[in-house]
């Protein structure tokens, strides 16, 4: 997994409560058996004026103009404003795919979906979460102030505001450890290897059952 | 508190508290996992990841899989197995899963095998999934499984690689819940009544960060299939986890599924399992009470699973909003779903009907569409009811009871086993602009088809709509049949 240590980039919005990840990424792209290459297809039904299809050449569909991320100020943003609830619905960890690979580093909203939460730090995507009233106050920004910029840095757990203004934000002891040195976490857990054996060793006494192979 | 009153544990502590390999220092967890479901949409890149880290599964005989999502529900173009898919990338994520399960070892009910179905319907009818485990699976309505009194949550495809190579899980533990619904239903009034009903009272993200208990009377009362419906949409009011207590009802539905224990093992187990339950007087996080006699047959009219009313209500009003974002929701709703403020929910026309999905597939469900359907017609104005069992084992009992019979003389077209039309990945799907009364458990912007609108109800409200082409309130439907 890459590391996240410092960033600073356009922050963009997604300004609307409840995203869900059919929204983020629609159906039709989760029939690739990759993990890339998802970026084109972000938000596809409100990016485009068509339905998308796998393996079409993008570039060549009708744009909705009136869709946020289209427009020119917003070209190359990597830091996203969302609202309350982003990501909820569907478990498909393409949604973080799709977002990283558009160029997408951080994500902060006033709440998130839990598996998706979870699942941007397993990407080096991180998802923070600052009052509501604070998160308001950013789109009000970003909206009066083309090219507006956000500095987040993941060490000092504060994001900082282009007036030098800065918001704490909480994260996990082990998803930060993860994420600031770009760590496997299959590799840390299999150092446990032993207590993982203990475990089953006693389990398997206290409740055969659960080991009886489905054939 | 005394020491004894803090002994007293939920469900969801007893079940973490067993599977807990190891606390570590900085607040993480390790659980162990005892039934990994797989898939194809979301497990290729997971063994893509073993291979490429030179990674074994820990445990193969844990991992049970199956192709659900992509596979055709048409009988003709199912027959011809794998390679008779005709969508190629379809086919190719179909056959990958094939392949993985080959090269891994791993069990596989293939796209024809008579075990084959939706994951969350083959694994309590199989046994595959039982009370007390740990189950996990790439997919947001794993929460299904903890009907059977078991931990039992999705998962992103970096923790199916996880749990393949070891097992385990990372997780922090979630807050309790409790959500007891009391009294007694009114005829006409199912389980998915029930859950939508409660989503609607709590929200969307009414659960996040908690795993949910369902309790009280009405839960009690309810069969598997039933308790399995409301569980499986806990994650649409945001919590990974749902699960209800063992009781006997849960122990008469498990024995003698293919792999449950036996014998003196079914005694043991069952010893095990009667502890599986919340202690009187353990401490919920939160606690949110329902009437059961107070539940109408629900419809979504929205665009999210929280936008539910009941059949006799009007679809709400922007201006009856306070909160400006919520409002905003609203307006965007009602103009995707083409309907408007204050309109009678009785006269949204429906297009398409979807009987069907890991949360309304079962047989007690497609019983319940049948016993509406049967004598009837579809209306000419509806251009497809699709009616998609749930698992091989479902299409086989339903057949045994003559329901295929009952729907196709209805004008209903009775379907393979498949997730079908409840996410669209494969043919199945709404035209743009079309409504649909269905069963499934998700009415996002897109969901069953670019531009489909949808509308989520229970089996017997679905084929009830199917026959009138617009939405009725079943119960005045039966008096009116009967």
């Amino acid at each position: 997994m890459k590391a996240f240590t410092q960033h600073k980039g356009i922050a963009a919005p997604m300004d609307r409560a409840n995203v869900d990840t059919d929204l983020i990424i629609p159906k039709q792209f989760l029939k690739s058996i990759k993990r890339s290459g998802f970026g084109p297809n972000l938000f596809d039904e409100l990016r485009y004026l068509d339905e998308g299809q796998p393996g079409q050449d993008h570039s060549k569909r009708p744009v909705n103009p009136d869709f946020p991320l289209n427009h020119p100020r917003y070209q190359g943003a990597s830091v996203l404003l969302a609202r309350k609830n982003f990501g909820c619905g569907s478990s498909r960890e393409h949604a973080p795919w799709a977002l990283d690979d558009h160029g997408f580093r951080a994500i902060i909203a006033p709440s998130f979906a839990d598996i998706f939460f979870n699942n941007c730090f397993k990407n080096g995507l991180l998802p923070i979460v600052l009052e509501e009233e604070i998160v308001e106050q950013l789109f009000q920004e970003m909206y009066a102030e083309e090219g507006y910029e956000l500095t987040v840095d993941l060490e000092a757990q504060v994001v900082i505001k282009p007036s030098g203004e800065t918001h704490a934000f909480e994260v996990d002891t082990f998803r930060k450890h993860c994420l600031l040195h770009g760590l496997d976490d299959i590799g840390l857990t299999l150092e446990d290897a032993d207590d993982i054996r203990a475990y089953e060793a006693k389990r398997r006494e206290q409740a055969p059952w659960l080991f009886d192979a489905v054939k | 508190m005394g020491q004894q009153e803090h002994n007293k544990q939920t469900l969801y502590d007893k079940l973490w508290e067993d599977h807990l390999v190891k606390s570590r220092e900085d607040g993480t967890a390790l659980i162990y996992i005892d039934r990994h479901l797989i898939h194809e949409v979301t497990s290729p890149q997971a063994f893509e990841g073993l291979r490429l880290a030179g990674r074994k599964p820990w445990r193969t005989d844990s991992v049970v899989a199956t192709p659900d999502h992509n596979v055709p529900s048409d009988a003709a173009e199912r027959a011809g197995g794998i390679a008779g898919i005709q969508d190629e990338v379809s086919r190719i994520q179909v056959q990958t899963l094939d392949e993985n399960c080959k090269d891994f070892g791993i069990v596989e009910f293939g796209i024809n095998d008579p075990g084959q179905g939706i994951v969350h319907v083959i694994g309590p009818e199989t046994g595959a999934t039982l009370p007390g485990m740990t189950v996990v699976c790439g997919d947001s309505h794993t929460s299904t499984h903890g009907a059977l009194g078991a931990l039992a949550h999705g998962i992103g495809t970096s923790e199916v690689e996880h749990v393949m190579a070891t097992q385990c899980l990372i997780q922090k533990k979630m807050k309790n819940m409790l959500v007891r619904v009391d009294g007694e239903l009114g005829p006409g009034v199912t389980a998915k009544d029930v859950v939508l009903a409660i989503i609607g009272k709590i929200g969307t993200a009414g659960g996040t960060g908690y795993a949910i208990e369902f309790g009280g009377e009405v839960i009690r009362n309810l069969s598997m299939e039933g308790r399995m419906t409301v569980c499986n949409m806990a994650i649409e009011a945001g919590a990974r986890a749902g699960m209800v207590a063992v009781d006997q009802i849960t122990l008469d539905y498990v024995k003698g599924k293919p792999y449950a224990p036996k014998g003196e093992m079914w005694d043991k187990a069952v010893e095990n399992w009667s502890r599986l339950h919340s202690d009187d007087g353990a401490q919920f996080d939160e606690v949110v009470e329902l009437r059961g006699e107070e539940i109408e047959p629900q419809v979504s009219w929205g665009t999210s699973p929280e936008m539910v009313v009941p059949v006799s209500a009007l679809v709400p009003s922007p201006a009856d909003e306070g909160d400006a974002t919520k409002k905003a929701g609203i307006e965007r709703a009602l103009e995707y779903m083409g309907l408007n403020a204050g309109q009678k929910i009785t006269d949204i026309n429906l297009d398409r009907v979807f009987i069907g999905s890991c949360t309304n597939s079962r047989i007690e469900d497609l019983r319940a569409a049948a016993a509406v359907a049967k004598g009837h017609k579809k209306a000419d104005s509806v251009k497809q009811v699709l009616v998609v069992p749930g698992s091989q084992s479902v299409k086989a009992q339903a057949e045994k009871e003559g329901l295929d019979k009952v729907f196709i003389e209805a004008g209903f077209e009775w379907r393979e086993p498949s997730c079908s039309m409840c996410l669209a990945m494969n043919a199945d799907k709404l035209g743009a602009g079309e409504h649909c009364a269905s069963t499934s458990n998700r009415n996002f912007e897109g969901r069953q088809g670019y531009g489909g609108r949808t509308h989520l109800v229970s089996p017997s409200m679905a084929a009830a709509a199917a026959i009138a082409g617009h939405f009725v309130d079943v119960r005045d439907f039966q008096k009116e049949a009967s």
